[in-house]
């Protein structure tokens, strides 16, 4: 959901291999870097480490966008250590997705052409401080959904990292919901506020989960290997279950008209968000997918200098100590 | 000339005597940026009270393809766990 659409590739492996492979898989035995793998495999985890990476990475400036503007000192050192571990999240998955054989300076650039995506969530505004804790709450919940079963995924590097991922996740999800809930608690004009966030948020929120399981063409392989655990609409169906309950403590109404409990089910019957918008979104038209990319450019072009200052004095310095060796 | 910051791999030891532990990697241009770096990407929550980085290409690793041959010779010899014995109930704890 980090990944959305995640491209799979054809396998065409020795047969004996690959059955083995998929044994091991079977068997809950993870697969290490060093270990045969199918080329498919390496590839298909490679986008979908990538683009959760890359998520990780641009999800910093939405939120980002309202350091400066915190509403205390206190929010503002909450904000600051949050995205803080966003940036933290990104560096644990580009690892992960190093150690399958594509470099680090490979991955970035990948993104910034745009050969690579993130995910569609961050192409939408945070207008105003309310926004700051709808994204806490609700896009790190919905990550959650998705991040807590993949620590179980068959890559040992990615598990890892998700494993590490979730123990930092949940801070961000309470300190979201906090502070929705001070303002769904505060004034007429605060309330306001939150349930403008919500109404704004909630839809593109539940595009993160990808699109419906009818039009998921990625997912069997996926599954079968492991790197995908739950379907889309699996994850979709348990985020809206859970979320309901807390937006009814807030006092918040989900925008959805249609919205309610099916005893039948055990689960509550909802809208899909609008398909053609989150396909247009990821083809780069959604509100702000031209700034988010500029500003990750613009952020590696002006790091260039500091970036080779350190290396060629590091160099130099190592150059010095073989000298006087 | 390539001109990405070398890998490290980053090692913390924790608070409570524990050996030092391997808890991932990152790119920094020296040992110093990496201590420096790996003091903010992996120590954010009270993880550690020592940092060891290790340049990745330093690291020798065994093959995955020695497995057999390489654990084989422990899986043989069960008596080297204690529970192989029998001490009887009488003896008491050992």
């Amino acid at each position: 959901m980090y990944a959305q659409m995640v491209e799979s590739e054809a396998s065409n492996d020795d047969p004996d291999k690959l059955a083995e492979f998929q044994a091991r898989i079977d068997a809950d035995i993870k697969i290490e870097p060093k270990d045969w793998m199918p080329q498919a495999y390496r590839k298909t985890l490679i986008r979908q480490i990538g683009q959760h990476a890359h998520s990780e990475i641009v999800g910093q400036l939405p939120e980002g966008n309202w350091i400066t503007r915190a509403p205390t000192l206190e929010r503002k050192a909450i904000l600051l250590a949050k995205v803080q571990d966003e940036a933290g999240h990104g560096l644990y998955l580009y690892c992960a997705a190093e150690t399958l054989g594509v470099s680090r300076d490979e991955i970035t650039e990948m993104l910034l052409d745009g050969r690579m995506k993130y995910s569609s969530i961050f192409n939408y505004p945070t207008l105003n401080w309310a926004d700051i804790g709808a994204v806490g709450w609700l896009v790190d919940g919905a990550a959650i959904m998705n991040q807590v079963p993949l620590q179980r995924t068959s890559f040992g590097p990615y598990s890892r990292a998700m494993i590490r991922i979730c123990k930092e996740e949940s801070f961000h999800q309470r300190q979201g919901y906090d502070a929705i809930r001070k303002m769904a608690e505060g004034t007429p004009e605060q309330r306001k506020m939150a349930q403008d966030a919500m109404n704004r948020l909630w839809y593109p929120s539940l595009m993160m989960f990808g699109p419906s399981d009818k039009d998921s063409v990625h997912s069997a392989q996926s599954m079968a290997w492991k790197i995908k655990i739950n379907t889309n609409d699996e994850l979709r169906q348990k985020f809206v279950d859970q979320t309901v309950p807390q937006a009814e403590y807030l006092g918040l109404t989900i925008p959805d008209p249609d919205l309610r409990w099916n005893e039948e089910r055990g689960h509550y019957d909802y809208t899909d968000p609008d398909w053609s918008e989150f396909f247009d979104v990821i083809k780069g038209n959604g509100p702000c997918n031209v700034d988010r990319l500029a500003a990750r450019n613009k952020a590696w072009d002006d790091g260039k200098w500091v970036r080779d200052g350190l290396l060629a004095h590091a160099r130099k310095k190592q150059a010095g100590n073989l000298a006087a060796e | 000339m390539n001109t990405e910051w070398p890998l490290w791999e980053i090692f913390i030891r924790g608070q409570h005597g524990m050996s030092h532990r391997h808890v991932g990697s990152l790119h920094a241009p020296d040992a110093e940026m990496a201590i420096k770096n790996a003091r903010d990407v992996y120590t954010r929550r009270n993880e550690g009270v020592s940092i060891w980085v290790v340049e990745a290409n330093n690291i020798s690793a065994s093959s995955p393809s020695d497995k057999g041959p390489l654990y084989e010779p422990s899986e043989s010899k069960v008596y080297r766990h204690p529970t192989f014995f029998d001490i009887p109930d009488e003896v008491g704890a050992m």
